[in-house]
């Protein structure tokens, strides 16, 4: 940062309420009431913890873009995307342990059945109503919700499932980096979701249907008078959307295993990401992401060793992330990337 | 130069309970600049939107002989008709050379990128900021590009909703310079909605004047200008 040390301290201040700022502060936190932690328990176990967070990330970063996706088309939370991913690796599951589809292939199969789904459901239950008034279009998503848990429930029963993991997974598969251990499936994880990010981007930033979202996000009514078919490239979020969520939801089924409200418990963590990074910035909620699963692995590897907060236990992420989403919206409504404040929700 | 480019004929338009336009008929000739005139929530927004679409309308509104009252936007866009919408409608976090993209959406020949150049050629400030965000720029630079970015659709039809609205005098009138060059070099109608009364009737061929709703006088450019009631309510003088 030459900036700071050549121009004043007013400018200082102005970059540290950048996001940038915002988010080099609180690194700068998290690691200062990390150090302690780290003299007692030792590197090993910090760096464990450290990667320990990195899959639950990348789950988290997953879920996020698609929260986002919908949220830069509309300006709506969709409170469904959570149980459509549920419902995805449900089907994944099925054609897997029932019919013998190798793993991928019912995760690519699962994805594009509930990307259909997304679209159907934009078409018949969400475009009817006027883009403006948000809180039919929410309670829709919440129903939505409602109705694919009780599918699942009814279809598959309410017990845990174990669901096949897509990657390596005996407990020999990791890496031993400085005595820590990185498993194969995090890194897995990680991968996908770079190559996830990457094809995102291009199909945002290289392909017709992707101009064509990105004009309906920056200015609906240009963009019809442009000739942008809104009402179709909608669809195209929802389905896009829908099935990025089934990824996710493919990837984290491993570790928390299958049951109608398992990505419903997981999505607030995403919510808190998107809105730390900034709900319509697709890298900012990658980086919101992160933040949230070292905290959170944090908090639950050291939090019950602080005084008097010990009884929380593993609940401790949970109020942490909606204190979180709390301080943000009160305190940067727009996020550390975002453009656009949340104005109702 | 008679034949007919727009047709409006006893148009209606109502936003809810609220009705705009009363049984409003107007032409455009192929080639020419009209331009509208009248006060504040005279209507003439809402005669731009009703071509377009984007408002409940009856009647009948004939673009080069097909009508298209209930038809969809997207559709009448692809008639070639382009819409600088007030507050110039620009594509606020895409870059400048997104916003002439999109303004081809509906455009899939080869000439996209040629005529990228010839827009940034006519306005070089474009060019200048061509990846900056179209939200970073001046208003007057806005303007330019919300033009440039409606004219990437190679429009038979232009609609300009009060370009000169927010900007300084210099800038309006150059901008409105480039209205009557582009008219001339292209020979493309333009159906313009203007207060600054002064410079819209100096490129424009014919005018009318929107009163609540309805049209309450039209004419030659030369008789507008010279109208007692035009010169008192919309010229100053």
């Amino acid at each position: 940062m030459t900036a700071v040390t050549t121009k004043s301290r007013g400018s200082f201040l102005t970059w540290l309420k950048t996001g940038s700022g915002i988010l080099t502060a609180m690194m700068a936190v998290i690691v200062i009431a990390l150090i302690p932690a780290i003299i007692q328990g030792g590197l090993k176990l910090f760096l464990q913890r450290v990667f320990d967070s990195l899959n639950n990330g990348a789950v988290y970063a997953v879920t996020a873009i698609a929260l986002v996706i919908i949220f830069k088309a509309t300006t709506l939370i969709n409170f469904a995307g959570a149980n459509i991913a549920m419902f995805g690796a449900y089907v994944c599951w099925w054609l897997n342990t029932s019919y013998g589809f190798p793993i991928w292939i019912a995760v690519f199969v699962a994805m594009g059945t509930m990307g259909v789904l997304g679209s159907l459901i934009e078409r018949t239950l969400i475009r009817p109503f006027d883009v403006n008034d948000h809180l039919p279009v929410v309670l829709i998503t919440f129903g939505i919700a409602a109705i694919l848990e009780a599918f699942a429930g009814g279809l598959w029963g309410l017990e845990f499932h174990k669901f096949p993991s897509p990657f390596p997974s005996d407990p020999k598969d990791r890496f031993t980096i400085a005595g820590a251990f990185l498993r194969y499936e995090t890194v897995g994880t990680l991968i996908v979701m770079g190559l996830m990010i990457y094809g995102i981007y291009l199909l945002l930033n290289k392909t017709k249907v992707g101009l064509a979202f990105r004009a309906v996000s920056s200015n609906v009514e240009s963009a019809r008078l442009v000739g942008v078919r809104t009402g179709r490239t909608l669809q195209f979020g929802w389905a896009l959307a829908s099935a990025l969520g089934v990824l996710g939801a493919c990837l984290v089924a491993k570790q928390t295993n299958l049951e109608p409200a398992f990505m419903a418990k997981l999505v607030i963590f995403a919510f808190a990401a998107a809105t730390l990074g900034g709900l319509d910035s697709i890298g900012g909620s990658v980086i919101g992401a992160f933040i949230v699963a070292v905290v959170q692995s944090m908090l639950t590897g050291y939090g019950q060793e602080i005084p008097g907060l010990g009884w929380l236990k593993s609940n401790f992420a949970l109020v942490l992330a909606f204190v979180l989403i709390l301080v943000v919206l009160l305190f940067k409504p727009a996020g550390l990337y975002g453009t656009r404040r949340i104005e109702r929700v | 130069m008679s034949e007919l480019m727009l047709k409006l004929s006893g148009v209606n338009a109502r936003y809810g309970a609220i009705q705009v336009l009363r049984d409003v008929n107007l032409e455009v000739n192929k080639g020419e600049v009209v331009v509208v005139l009248g006060g504040n929530g005279a209507g003439k927004t809402t005669t731009l939107r009703a071509i377009c679409a984007m408002v409940t309308t009856t009647g009948s509104i004939q673009i080069a002989g097909t009508e298209v009252v209930g038809k969809d936007t997207a559709d009448i866009v692809r008639m070639q008709v382009a819409h600088v919408p007030q507050g110039r409608g620009t594509f606020p976090e895409m870059s400048v050379l997104d916003n002439l993209m999109v303004g081809a959406y509906t455009r899939k020949d080869k000439e996209i990128q040629a005529d990228i150049d010839r827009w940034m050629d006519a306005f070089p400030r474009l060019r200048e900021r061509r990846t900056q965000t179209a939200g970073s720029l001046s208003g007057g630079e806005q303007q330019m590009l919300a033009v440039a970015r409606a004219m990437m659709c190679r429009p038979e039809l232009l609609l300009l909703d009060e370009p000169s609205l927010g900007l300084a005098p210099l800038i309006i009138e150059d901008l409105f310079r480039r209205f009557g060059e582009i008219n001339r070099e292209t020979g493309i109608t333009m159906l313009v909605v203007e207060q600054n009364a002064n410079l819209a009737l100096e490129i424009a061929n014919r005018g009318y004047v929107l009163e609540a709703g309805e049209v309450v006088l039209q004419g030659s450019a030369e008789d507008l200008r010279t109208n007692e009631a035009v010169r008192e309510a919309y010229l100053g003088a």
